[in-house]
């Protein structure tokens, strides 16, 4: 008995002996990789390896299928656009030699007919050249009616498309659509010569082996771990800088920040750093936090077709009563920005001057009283037998969303109306509860943008209300004709400052009417390994990895 | 033998048939489904996701997508995975090494460990020895596999920096020693709770063997000590464990689950968890006939291992 007693009691120098074994054989070849090359400028060829956690696990690697933004985060490096958009909102050319305007002839007055000039150098992962037929194929697979594509907004205007030359294509749309360049900054080429051979475009091999032009090409995917690329050395544009870059998957955020700061993973993707590590995280050796807005702007979703929340002056006094400030600065660590608008302020469009939110519950007291909801048994407002009483739901498990529901039901309290909480699983509110408007308020975080482009019909328009036959996403059952005008006038326009004067007025009345009552605009909250370099926040792209082929280590 | 054995197997299909019903029903009744992710992308409309519905085949009726899948599962295909385009089995396929690896390992540490403290225990009745074994047990069984988990982690990946905090390997590097240092942590945590059961029964039919009168005859015999507990008290003792051992598969899958996602191990729990999350039906299908396969496997053994031992099961 005396031998086997030592089973249970490893000695201290054989833990010792073992710890130092596991340091050098697993923590050496990452910081090895990761601190590669000392250099200021880019190195000549790529090299080292960039390990790029992810909260969610890309799954879909065609760029034309349904997928979400941390698929999107692969695309950006397999694929290319014609045209991207930068941080600053400029269209950039891509896999186009230039961004078809009315000035340069790519576009006519009209809007109708579109001509698009092609990078001649462009090549496939596989070697093979980047085409105008490529271009056709791309927009024709959209349009094909057994194709799961993830969407047709605009592609389904396209019309008599002509390859003119390998390096030029032209099409006529049906209608004039100005936020189809928005579009096609968002919508990845794919290759002709590999998708034409398949039976079915649902199932097809590429689906999982992906050929792009994008900076790099397709090594390798563990299901449940990680994806590997290597770098595209015959990529046409700039970079690819990285020998190899890993996705690393880790679903719990909390998880994730850990391996970050053991230094397993050299990014924070997605969704980054959760709020309450970020100033732990700001003070670690050899790491940065780097802290930007994001188009996505949270706000409380009412139902416009629900009893009291239909009353504009109810809307009003709710939004009063919010005590913001303490929702930002005490919940979410003053990470976000406060916003009127469901335009990000930093896009073109943004519309300044909006009126300014104010917590001030005497006067939405008052204003409730105006309206003639008065106070009744236990201090709960009611007008004509319908009392101030509504639920508000969120995912479940959003912590941050959770504590600002029990500080609304504080706030609204006060004011004389009653919130109850009824959350649920991501996969169960965003489903039918929430696309077939069968919630009373919703508090939730969307990006109203197509790009850096502000067409919201699909959010606002009268005529996209899933719950009335509806083909958008107008949940919160809006209508108003003035903000149809503008959103049919806005579509049609291509000059931006008279696009940017009609969304203007559209924000002004999007607040007027308090369709939505916006909380903030959202910030992200990315960790990044010293020495790391190229990383720069793009409002305009659905993933900060979206330059990816930029990175470099110094 | 053979035909409590072909009992045993028609109760098996029986259950099988009941959970693949159970399991349907549960999983597309409940509200939400696999297209909810994409309610909140401003790419999308509500027309795109009723066109996309209709190619999954998700807008017909619950029965007719019932038989359509079960006939295609006793046909050998498992169907496609709607988040990754790929034939289940494959998916499982992929995601089954990972936690083989992590539940064989717990096993084993679990099997050693558990059965040594359990002997000790019952040789060494009411000493401290058995007294910490027993308040350690109970500590290991009240406290959530992830909370461990994650204590491990802080302790030996963030304070001391001995282990990875997590994944299966160092990315580039498939040696042995990799993943063997990645295991150590999330099989400890994943062994805890089988340990503590382990010695929990190991001492319970230890005591109970060796107050047989066997045993007593075969001290009074002059057997030295050892020959006596490892020949004549340690077999019997062994035995009731082998029931033991088939019924706790799903508790080791369950916890497999939570030690999974802590130590982001890419094995199926994970894949589970995943897959239910985002409402994938062909995948959390796939898993819950899988794992139910499994657990029969495991329980059939078990009872024709009993049998085999002791035959008044298979008579009575």
């Amino acid at each position: 008995m005396a031998d086997s007693s030592n089973i249970g009691n490893p000695n201290r120098r054989s833990v010792m002996v073992f710890s130092a074994a596991a340091a050098a054989g697993v923590m050496v070849p990452v910081s090895a990789f990761a601190q590669a090359a000392r250099a200021a400028n880019p190195p000549d060829k790529p090299r080292g390896q960039v390990i790029a956690a992810l909260s969610q696990e890309p799954t879909v690697f065609h760029p034309l299928m349904p997928g979400i933004e941390v698929d999107q985060g692969v695309w950006w490096a397999l694929f290319s656009p014609l045209w991207y958009i930068d941080p600053q909102g400029n269209f950039v050319p891509d896999l186009a030699r230039e961004v078809p305007s009315i000035e340069n002839g790519g576009l006519s007055a009209d809007g109708l007919t579109w001509k698009v000039k092609l990078r001649p150098n462009a090549k496939w992962h596989d070697g093979t050249a980047f085409t105008a037929e490529d271009v056709k194929f791309s927009l024709d697979l959209i349009n094909t009616p057994n194709f799961r594509v993830r969407n047709r907004v605009g592609h389904s205007l396209v019309k008599d498309i002509k390859v003119v030359a390998p390096d030029e294509i032209h099409w006529r749309m049906e209608s004039a659509y100005s936020p189809y360049l928005s579009i096609l900054a968002l919508t990845f080429m794919v290759p002709k010569h590999i998708l034409e051979k398949a039976t079915d475009p649902n199932t097809s091999p590429f689906n999982n082996a992906p050929v792009g032009t994008g900076p790099f090409r397709w090594g390798s995917r563990v299901a449940g771990d990680h994806i590997l690329l290597n770098a595209h050395t015959a990529y046409h544009g700039k970079g690819p800088y990285l020998e190899r870059l890993v996705y690393k998957y880790i679903p719990d955020l909390t998880v994730l920040y850990t391996q970050f700061r053991t230094g397993q993973v050299d990014y924070t993707g997605i969704q980054g750093i959760l709020p309450n590590f970020v100033k732990e995280a700001q003070a670690l050796r050899g790491r940065k936090v780097v802290v930007s807005s994001t188009a996505s702007v949270e706000h409380i979703a009412p139902n416009l077709e629900f009893g009291p929340l239909a009353d504009k002056a109810v809307r009003e006094a709710l939004y009063m009563a919010i005590n913001k400030k303490a929702l930002i600065d005490a919940l979410n660590y003053g990470l976000p920005t406060p916003t009127e608008s469901f335009v990000p302020q930093q896009g073109w469009a943004y519309q300044s001057g909006l009126p300014t939110h104010s917590y001030d519950p005497a006067k939405a007291n008052t204003l409730l009283d105006a309206a003639g909801w008065a106070r009744g048994a236990g201090g709960v407002r009611e007008k004509g037998g319908v009392k101030l009483e509504f639920t508000n739901s969120t995912t479940s498990g959003n912590a941050v969303r959770e504590q600002s529901q029990q500080l609304l039901i504080q706030d609204w309290r006060a004011i004389g109306a009653t919130m109850r909480i009824q959350n649920m699983p991501a996969a169960v509110i965003w489903g039918e509860y929430w696309q077939q408007s069968k919630f009373n308020s919703v508090i939730v975080g969307v990006n109203f943008m197509l790009g850096s482009d502000p067409d919201v019909t699909p959010r606002f328009g009268s005529g996209s209300i899933p719950a009335k036959g509806g083909r958008g996403f107008n949940t919160y059952q809006y209508q108003n004709p003035e903000a149809d005008r503008l959103l049919t006038q806005g579509a049609r326009q291509f000059d931006q400052p008279s696009r940017k004067a009609t969304y203007g007025e559209l924000q002004k009345i999007i607040r007027n009417d308090l369709a939505i009552l916006p909380l903030f605009q959202a910030a992200l909250s990315e960790g990044i390994k010293d020495g790391l370099q190229g990383f720069q926040p793009n409002i305009n792209a659905s993933s900060n990895l979206w330059n990816v082929r930029e990175w470099f280590w110094a | 033998m053979a035909r409590y054995a072909f009992e045993r197997l028609i109760q098996a299909a029986i259950l099988l048939l009941l959970v693949s019903m159970l399991g349907f029903a549960i999983l597309h009744l409940a509200p939400g489904g696999p297209l909810s992710q994409f309610a909140l992308s401003s790419q999308m409309s509500q027309e795109d996701l009723d066109r996309i519905a209709h190619q999954l085949g998700l807008d017909r009726p619950l029965p007719v997508q019932y038989l359509d899948w079960l006939w295609r599962m006793l046909s050998g295909d498992w169907g496609t995975s709607f988040r990754d385009g790929e034939p289940v089995l494959k998916i499982i396929g992929s995601h089954l090494g990972a936690t083989f690896e992590l539940m064989a390992t717990a096993t084993l540490i679990a099997i050693i460990l558990g059965c040594w403290i359990g002997i000790l225990g019952a040789i060494r009745r009411y000493s401290l020895f058995d007294t910490l074994a027993t308040v350690g047990a109970m500590i290991a069984l009240s406290i959530p596999t992830f909370w461990f988990g994650l204590v491990a982690i802080y302790i030996f990946s963030v304070e001391l920096g001995w282990l990875p905090a997590g994944n299966r390997h160092t990315v580039g590097d498939g040696s042995l020693l990799d993943l063997l240092h990645h295991l150590i942590a999330p099989a400890i945590v994943l062994a805890l709770v089988e340990t503590a059961i382990w010695a929990r029964f190991m001492r319970s039919s230890m005591l109970d063997v060796i107050s047989q009168d066997y045993i007593r005859t075969a001290n009074a015999k002059g057997l030295p000590a050892w020959r006596v507990l490892s020949v004549h008290a340690l077999r019997n003792a062994l035995l009731p464990m082998i029931t033991v051992a088939g019924l706790q598969f799903p508790t080791l899958l369950g916890g497999a689950l939570v030690a999974e996602t802590v130590f982001t191990w890419p094995g199926m729990g994970r894949l589970f968890l995943d897959s239910i999350g985002y409402r994938d039906y062909p995948v959390v299908m796939g898993i819950l006939m899988f794992s139910a396969v499994m657990v029969l496997i495991g329980s059939f053994l078990a009872d024709m291992l009993y049998a085999a031992v002791d035959p008044r099961i298979r008579v009575g």
